[in-house]
């Protein structure tokens, strides 16, 4: 118990010292804000009015204090673009996202996993070399530009599915599916071929291994040797890098949101650092950073309490 | 057996009323507040143009037609302009438009928190409302661009009951005219709005929905067209439109925007101005000589813009003929340059990130290489450049402006002494002599010689090099028919049909 108080309390300095950290690097963000938001007019009624608004004219120290009294009462502020406020808008762009990755995700795991056993099972065959090909292609094709190539193909040419968009699932889980597929699939390639090169590297140890060998010495059917008794085992580091690799997933949204008009997180914090929507970048981040503080204190608790000898 | 059903089927789907339509339009940015007293971007604009209607309107001359108001006339003194408002208009929350809401929203435009509607209409000094379908509104001095200015986002009227009971939370639930009314908004997403029953010209409306849908990547949006998920996008890349040509199920449209593309000077922003090779006048005409125009054109805009040398385009009724776009002239650029004793000046030219400007500068880079000049590039983030224009930290700058109804709006600001955009600090007392006489008076032919005189003060002091004048390139299936084309880019929704 004295354990997880601790911890907490070790939370607010490092929340602290993370917003001190977003709001500073946010003030070397080149260019005046208030003249980047003032639209091309530039009128200089508009642009004082946004620097009185903004408290730009005042010092850092003095601007801080503002945006964390906000923040402290729960408010994050309000979108001086489109006039929303910040956390509304965080609400409604999360699930967007988290919906994106996890289908990523599966995705990921599916291809990946697959060919990884496959490649491995078919060693220096040529299923092998073409699940590798395929591997090296994953990694190497830049996201935006498969995307661009998968909508020619898929939209344009067979008309099988939208070229960009988003449908909300609640609206018509169908259409949802098929507005998330293409993005879906572009987001997940290049994981799917980082858990196939894990996967396939795991299974090889393990299938050669003594167990599988007693396995196979005692007549099992193969299938049951690689599925059961090597999977299982090869699974662990797979499992372990495919939680690492969530994150990675959620950057990596960023882009794909952008090619495919995907009104999501990605979309929200990219739109915002190009019109210099301050209030939505200091949000969205500080969001982002707590959600991992937490994140990482719901491990170190779950850690403490499978394993006793860390309680100390 | 076949037949009948054939037939059955086809007056089954002849059977859908016309009007059961939605209509996709894709922007290529996201429109910032729905607002239009509040409202920064060009592809708002476009929003509004189905949403809120203006006191009047400009057709494909720039000439100004009603919407609104259905006649104007200015007073003897030209110190007022009275209009007659349309009869039977309602908002669409049902409220009247009338006098006194043309008032409220002048008054609105003119001191809301914010307004970017403040400077247009910085001349109005009060608003009277005559009788319930006239208003006048009293300028300080003559103003001439005051009718063009309402034929925008200045002469947009929102519902005031809405709007006083909205607060500053009115552009969730935007309460206009126009032909459509709101219905909902996704933020970096969908704007979607619906028929109005009520629209004063709703004959004129063959739509029963309209969605706007941003999708920044040129190539995606074109997709979309392609794939049939749009009906119409704005701004294609010059570089689609040969292969748009095969195409036999779209269709494309085009008109010479009026704005400008040119390379702004720095001839007395700051200190620095007197340091750089360009404040040499001869040396800046060096660099015009140098540069070709037309090579430009093709080079970065694949041939879609026109070449131009003024504030307006060759196509724009407001151009003065008897100055036309000079060829490029080598020889002259060297001769110049040997007279101003600098064979090979220097200069740094600032460049924004955007793909266009940049490649301006490269072409500008080497075509004036060939002269002597040895230009280094410079590129930052677009608001960046903006921040270092503003402190006149450059010496030479790409830049565009997208242009207004009125010439004015394309001069005042940027090269009338101190005025806010005028970033290359230009102060010519006969130039704003002549400007300044323009908006006093309204009859074109006189504005236009003045026009004229100020731009042969332009060409001599160059503050700003114009390069060329981009086509707005629209795509649409080809079912779709009665998109008028004018030169400020937005889409009128009237009589746009699909078949």
């Amino acid at each position: 118990m004295s354990f997880i108080l601790r911890r907490l309390g070790a939370i607010i300095p490092t929340l602290f010292f993370v917003s001190v950290m977003i709001f500073g690097l946010q003030q070397l963000l080149p260019g005046d804000p208030a003249i980047a938001m003032a639209g091309e007019e530039r009128d200089p009624n508009v642009v004082a009015y946004l620097r009185g608004k903004f408290h730009l004219d005042e010092p850092l120290h003095v601007r801080y204090g503002y945006w964390m009294k906000g923040v402290l009462a729960g408010d994050l502020g309000e979108s001086v673009r489109i006039q929303r406020p910040v956390a509304s808008l965080i609400l409604e762009k999360l699930p967007v996202t988290l919906e994106l990755a996890g289908l990523a995700m599966v995705i990921a795991l599916v291809i990946g996993i697959t060919a990884g056993i496959v490649s491995a099972v078919y060693k220096d065959t040529w299923v092998d070399y073409v699940a590798n090909v395929f591997a090296l292609w994953g990694l190497s094709t830049p996201n935006f530009w498969l995307g661009i190539l998968l909508i020619l193909l898929f939209a344009v040419k067979l008309g099988w599915l939208p070229a960009s968009g988003y449908v909300s699932p609640f609206e018509d889980l169908g259409e949802n599916l098929k507005s998330m597929i293409l993005p879906a699939f572009v987001l997940g390639n290049a994981l799917a071929a980082v858990l196939m090169r894990h996967t396939r590297s795991a299974m090889l140890q393990v299938l050669s291994s003594d167990y599988v060998r007693t396995a196979r010495a005692k007549g099992l059917d193969e299938r049951v040797v690689i599925l059961r008794h090597a999977l299982r085992n090869a699974l662990v580091p797979v499992v372990t890098l495919t939680a690492l690799q969530l994150g990675e997933l959620l950057s990596g949204a960023v882009l794909t949101e952008q090619v495919f008009s995907i009104p999501g997180f990605g979309k929200l914090i990219v739109d915002a650092v190009f019109n210099r929507d301050y209030s939505v970048v200091q949000g969205v981040v500080l969001f982002t950073a707590t959600a991992y503080i937490v994140l990482n204190l719901l491990a170190d608790v779950a850690y403490v309490l499978i394993n006793p000898r860390m309680r100390a | 057996m076949k037949k009948p059903f054939a037939a059955a089927l086809a007056a089954a789907l002849l059977a859908i009323p016309a009007s059961a339509q939605t209509l996709r339009i894709g922007l290529a940015e996201d429109p910032d507040v729905l607002d239009p007293t509040l409202a920064r971007t060009f592809v708002g604009r476009i929003v509004f143009a189905g949403l809120c209607d203006k006191l009047v309107d400009i057709d494909k001359d720039l000439k100004i037609v009603p919407q609104l108001a259905t006649s104007w006339e200015w007073s003897g003194d030209q110190k007022s302009l009275t209009m007659k408002i349309r009869q039977g208009v309602t908002f669409h929350d049902g409220e009247k438009l009338d006098a006194a809401a043309v008032k409220f929203n002048i008054e609105r435009h003119k001191t809301l928190q914010g307004s970017n509607r403040r400077g247009e209409l910085a001349p109005v000094t009060s608003v009277d409302v005559v009788d319930p379908h006239t208003v006048k509104l009293n300028v300080s001095a003559p103003y001439a661009p005051l009718l063009a200015q309402l034929a925008d986002r200045s002469g947009m009227m929102v519902s005031p009951k809405a709007a006083q009971a909205a607060g500053d939370k009115f552009s969730a639930n935007p309460v206009c005219s126009g032909p459509f009314k709101f219905v909902e908004r996704i933020a970096q997403g969908k704007i979607t709005l619906e028929r109005f029953p009520n629209y004063w010209n709703k004959a004129a409306i063959h739509f029963d929905k309209v969605t706007y849908e941003p999708v920044i990547d040129p190539t995606v949006r074109l997709a979309n067209l392609k794939s049939g998920q749009l009906d119409f996008i704005e701004r294609v890349n010059p570089s689609d439109m040969p292969a748009l040509k095969g195409e036999s199920k779209i269709k494309v449209a085009k008109a010479v925007e009026i704005g400008y593309q040119g390379i702004t000077i720095n001839i007395g922003k700051s200190d620095l101005s007197q340091k750089t090779a360009l404040k040499d006048p001869r040396v800046r005409e060096a660099f015009e000589a140098s540069l070709d125009r037309e090579a430009i054109v093709q080079v970065v805009m694949d041939g879609e813009a026109v070449k131009g040398n003024q504030w307006v385009a060759p196509t724009n009724p407001w151009y003065a003929k008897d100055q036309p776009v000079p060829k490029r002239d080598l020889n002259r650029a060297k001769a110049l340059l040997r007279e101003a004793g600098v064979t090979n000046p220097s200069f740094t030219l600032l460049t924004a990130t955007t793909a266009d400007a940049q490649r301006i500068a490269q072409v500008v880079q080497s075509m004036a290489k060939e002269a002597g000049f040895d230009i280094k590039i410079q590129v930052a983030e677009f608001s960046t450049t903006l921040n270092m224009a503003d402190k006149g930290e450059y010496e030479a700058y790409v830049l565009a402006w997208s242009g207004r109804a009125d010439p004015d709006g394309n001069i005042y600001n940027h090269l009338v002494c101190k005025q806010p955009l005028n970033y290359s600090g230009y102060c010519n007392a006969d130039f704003d002599k002549a400007i300044n006489e323009a908006r006093m008076i309204s009859d074109p032919a006189q504005r236009a010689k003045l026009f004229s005189q100020a731009a042969s003060l332009e060409h001599r002091d160059r503050p700003i090099v114009y390069l060329y004048h981009r086509q707005w390139l629209w795509a649409h299936t080809n079912r779709l028919s009665g998109y008028r084309v004018i030169p400020d880019g937005l889409v009128r929704l009237q009589d746009m049909r699909i078949k």
